[in-house]
């Protein structure tokens, strides 16, 4: 590393980089090797030496104190007192600390904000913020655009240009190639705990991926041109509410025909999650009709919406796709653990699912070491092959994705989207939701603009990506209206 | 030499992943994580020893010869050893075996039952913590925390009661029918908080409490309502269950032990399999382990959480019914049911919420219990000491599973905006 330097550390799930990297902040302690800072060799034992000798981290998961406001939680762990009486915290100084911080970087933050109120966004830029008035000198960012809307991603990456430029150095964790290749200096790609090559930001897409994943992966999703049939979910004027009372899809139309992927695209919070529970049943409508192959299915109980033919990826995988103390055997079954022949009259057959589950794991290239094993000790990639095997193991009319790959390694991104290809090309009706526009744009046939709870509008996929990038964030132009009227 | 140890170094191992856990979840984890066989007999032992201090400081004759301690140690010593051997030895002999009772035996001079007396004593008292400990158990695999086991098995007991003494039947299907009334009572109580936790949301924790009380005070209301207190006596007291309705003892008269024992390993089975071999136990543990998923999946969780609360309210009753059809008592008084809904949350926590370790949890509170009352005649030591040991058990079992749940639990508080959407590796 070098000062003012901007290094990414690229590698699939599971190879290594959060450990190394931990490794780094003291969490954890090298069993062989040795670590130099200024040419000269460190013991860290813990993240306070850490941080003594000028090495910071944001984690990918967020160690702030919820409740507390940002001040309080940049001071924590270097607690200012006052007047160098014990007990008596200087929260001004703190304060003036975190406003010093703000603006010499330009990371606006409001030091009296409490935390839990903050979006994910900013309560990153918070984290960062507490590493910097620790006055390091190498900051160590741990897949920070995981959680980021595209518009957020491009804040952070604009802070960390500015870090830059100051003389701070920035390892950036990330299986995110388009990223990496937007600001990185150098580029380090890590495999199964080893270091498989360097390159620079010149390197293409493609070239990066092979590294990575170590061999050739097409990135670019090949379907052939196909008429679609007839319409499976017709949607008419649905108005669902969010938790806290909001319309969060105010009167949505649309329509999914056989052998089709309609991508929804759109900033992440603007109605998708709400819509699609609440076609599957997870969410009361207020107002509209959802209708699957001609019968409404609003009000149905998600057992009956699933049994009529729709498959299903939510989108957040840990919370509602998996139970993740259940083998994978058992996450297999979690629909269909009481039909024949996996169960009846009340009566499990763990002979059957365990065979099942099986040829399933080998069908949908699950990496496992056994079908017994418990779904949570998998990558996330992995985790995601079991949703999807159970979701396409159905016979299905309709197949709903919401945010298929997030957070999931480009292997496994390669192999899902074959999936839902797949799937449209046997006549299957596909609805894809996804914030991230590039699939959206590579895998739909139609696409639709979601803002504010609405559908701006449908273009089709060749649309230039500044035009749908200008929908999403709400700005509709002459041509887009007439489209909208038109629809 | 370090390259060749590199070459063979393995990848490394995987970052634990700090994903949203209940604490449920994390309790359980923390409690089965540890080896059960040796964590089991350290922490007995450790209760034993600290049982073993009290033993000497609750005795004054010792505590007079520590008064002295630095002239003649050896005196306090001495004494201190030989109140805790006697207790212990006491204990040992009123719950599996009286070595006297068994070479009276085989010398002819005393007869078989006094060998197998400690053992149906310590039967006697499993039996109804089998069910009890079951009860909790089952409802905490399906992610609710059932205290409510004392108000289900008191109401168990006043319904089996009452069908004892009520309804005239012939003598096998009066047991039954005295039995079914039990976990019926059990059922109804546990159906109450099942119905709220899935309708309202309304914490079963706090309803099987309140629940709790209000069993207790209809149990002491209707003990003294005509047609139910026993003509014959002024005070808080049942007519007695016909014998028609009694389980039937399974060592002669002279011996406690009875058939209960016998349908509370079959119960034991039947939940073992409920949980592993039944599309109900799927949706139980599925529901337990991440409602959210079972929901998505299609698993109506509101469903689930009631049938939960119903079988643990049934079982609970079937505990609470051991009480009067079995040998313990005849008749309802307002302690008939002990606390064995209590003990029952203890015996579960210590059979790790499985089944098969519920049952040999029950085993062990029986044994503790049976002994205790020899231990309290023989050598003069309160049964509450038995209670202290129970207690301190539990405290080294469960106790650090529930801190290690607790501290989880914040952790995953402040990363809980990220870890929704962030992925594991």
């Amino acid at each position: 590393m070098e000062p003012g330097e901007i290094h990414a550390l690229l590698g699939e799930n599971g190879a290594g980089k959060s450990t190394l990297m931990n490794v780094l902040y003291g969490l954890l302690q090298p069993d062989e090797g040795e670590i130099l800072v200024n040419d000269k060799p460190v013991q860290i034992r813990s993240p306070r030496d850490a941080i003594n000798v000028g090495i910071g981290m944001v984690h990918q998961h967020f160690m702030l104190v919820p409740v507390f406001t940002v001040a309080e939680n940049v001071m924590l762990g270097a607690e200012k007192v006052r007047g160098g009486i014990a007990g008596f915290l200087d929260h001004r100084r703190a304060r003036r600390e975190v406003e010093e911080v703000s603006t010499r970087y330009g990371l606006r933050v409001d030091p009296d904000a409490v935390v839990e109120d903050l979006p994910v966004g900013i309560q990153q830029r918070v984290e960062i913020v507490k590493a910097l008035t620790r006055e390091v000198d190498l900051l160590i960012l741990d897949e920070p655009t995981a959680v980021l809307t595209p518009q957020e991603t491009d804040e952070l990456l604009a802070v960390m240009r500015s870090l830059k430029e100051s003389g701070k150095s920035i390892v950036f964790i990330t299986h995110k190639l388009g990223e990496v290749k937007a600001i990185a200096d150098r580029i380090t790609v890590i495999r199964r705990g080893r270091t498989v090559g360097t390159a620079t930001p010149d390197a293409s897409r493609d070239e990066l991926a092979a590294l990575m994943v170590g061999r050739s992966v097409s990135l670019t999703v090949t379907k052939v041109a196909k008429e679609p049939g007839a319409p499976v979910l017709q949607v008419e004027g649905l108005v669902v509410q969010d938790e806290r009372g909001h319309q969060a899809v105010a009167g949505v139309d649309l329509e999914v025909r056989a052998g089709e992927v309609l991508g929804v695209a759109g900033v992440q919070g603007n109605g998708q999650t709400e819509l699609v529970e609440a076609i599957m049943g997870l969410r009361p409508t207020l107002a509209g009709t959802v209708t699957l192959d001609g019968q409404r299915i609003d009000g149905w109980t998600t057992k009956r919406v699933l049994r009529a033919g729709v498959g299903y990826v939510p989108e957040d995988r840990s919370v509602d796709g998996l139970v993740k103390e259940f083998t994978v055997a058992e996450n297999l079954v979690l629909d269909i653990y009481d039909q024949p022949p996996f169960g009846s009259r009340g009566v499990l057959r763990p002979d059957e699912i365990a065979k099942s589950a099986k040829e399933r794991i080998a069908q949908f290239d699950v990496r496992t070491s056994s079908h017994e094993s418990a779904v949570g000790t998998l990558s996330g990639g992995n985790q995601q092959k079991v949703i999807v095997a159970r979701e396409m193991s159905r016979p299905l009319k309709l197949f709903i994705a919401a945010q298929p790959t997030r957070g999931v390694d480009v292997g496994s991104i390669e192999f899902i989207h074959s999936r839902i290809v797949h799937e449209r090309d046997v006549n299957t009706a596909v609805l894809l939701v996804s914030s991230e526009l590039d699939e959206v744009i590579g895998l739909a046939d139609r696409i639709a603009v979601m803002y504010r709870g609405r559908i701006l509008a449908i273009v089709p996929p060749d649309t230039p990506r500044e035009e749908i990038g200008l929908l999403m964030a709400g700005v509709v132009n002459e041509q887009g209206m007439s489209e909208v009227g038109h629809e | 030499m370090s390259e060749a140890a590199q070459e063979t170094a393995p990848p490394p191992a995987k970052a634990p992943e700090p994903e949203r856990e209940s604490f449920g979840q994390a309790f359980l984890q923390g409690l089965w994580a540890a080896n059960t066989v040796t964590v089991t007999i350290l922490a007995v032992v450790l209760a034993l020893v600290i049982g073993g201090i009290l033993i000497i400081v609750s005795d004054p004759d010792v505590m007079a010869q520590y008064g002295y301690f630095t002239a003649r140690p050896g005196d306090a010593l001495q004494s201190s050893w030989e109140v805790v051997r006697d207790a212990y030895a006491s204990l040992f002999k009123g719950a599996i075996v009286d070595p006297a009772a068994v070479s009276d035996w085989i010398s002819g001079d005393g007869g078989w039952e006094r060998v197998f007396a400690p053992i149906s004593e310590t039967l006697t008292y499993t039996t109804p913590l089998v069910f009890t400990g079951l009860s909790v158990a089952l409802a905490f695999r399906g992610g609710l925390f059932n205290i409510g086991a004392q108000g289900q098995a008191i109401v168990g007991v006043i319904l089996a009661a009452l069908a004892g003494f009520l309804i005239p039947l012939p003598p096998v299907l009066h047991l039954i029918v005295a039995l079914l009334a039990g976990a019926l009572g059990g059922a109804i109580w546990g159906f109450i908080p099942g119905f709220l936790k899935a309708r309202t949301g309304a914490h079963e924790v706090i309803n099987t409490i309140m629940l709790n009380y209000v069993a207790l005070y209809f149990l002491t209301w209707i003990i003294i309502q005509k047609g139910v207190q026993n003509p014959e006596r002024t005070d808080a007291i049942s007519k007695p269950v016909e014998s028609s309705a009694q389980l039937p003892r399974l060592l002669g008269d002279n011996l406690r032990v009875h058939a209960g024992i016998i349908l509370a390993v079959l119960v034991t089975w039947g939940v073992a399999w409920l949980l592993n071999r039944s599309t109900l136990g799927f949706e139980l543990r599925a529901v337990g382990n991440n409602p959210d998923a079972s929901r998505t999946a299609g698993i109506s969780v509101t469903t689930t959480y009631i049938a939960v609360m119903v079988i643990a309210g049934a079982l609970a009753g079937l505990g609470g019914a051991n009480m009067v059809v079995g040998s313990t008592a005849d008749a309802l008084t307002p302690l008939v049911v002990a606390q064995i809904g209590f003990d029952g949350i203890l015996v579960a926590l210590l059979g790790r919420v499985k089944p098969w370790g519920v049952a040999l949890a029950a085993l062990l509170f029986g044994a503790l219990r049976a002994g205790g009352n020899t231990m309290q005649s023989v050598s003069s030591i309160s049964l509450e000491l038995v209670t202290v040991l129970q207690a301190l058990i539990v405290i080294f079992i469960a106790a650090p599973a529930l801190v290690k749940a607790i501290f989880r639990l914040r952790a995953a508080r402040a990363a809980r905006l990220s870890t929704s959407l962030a992925k594991g590796w």
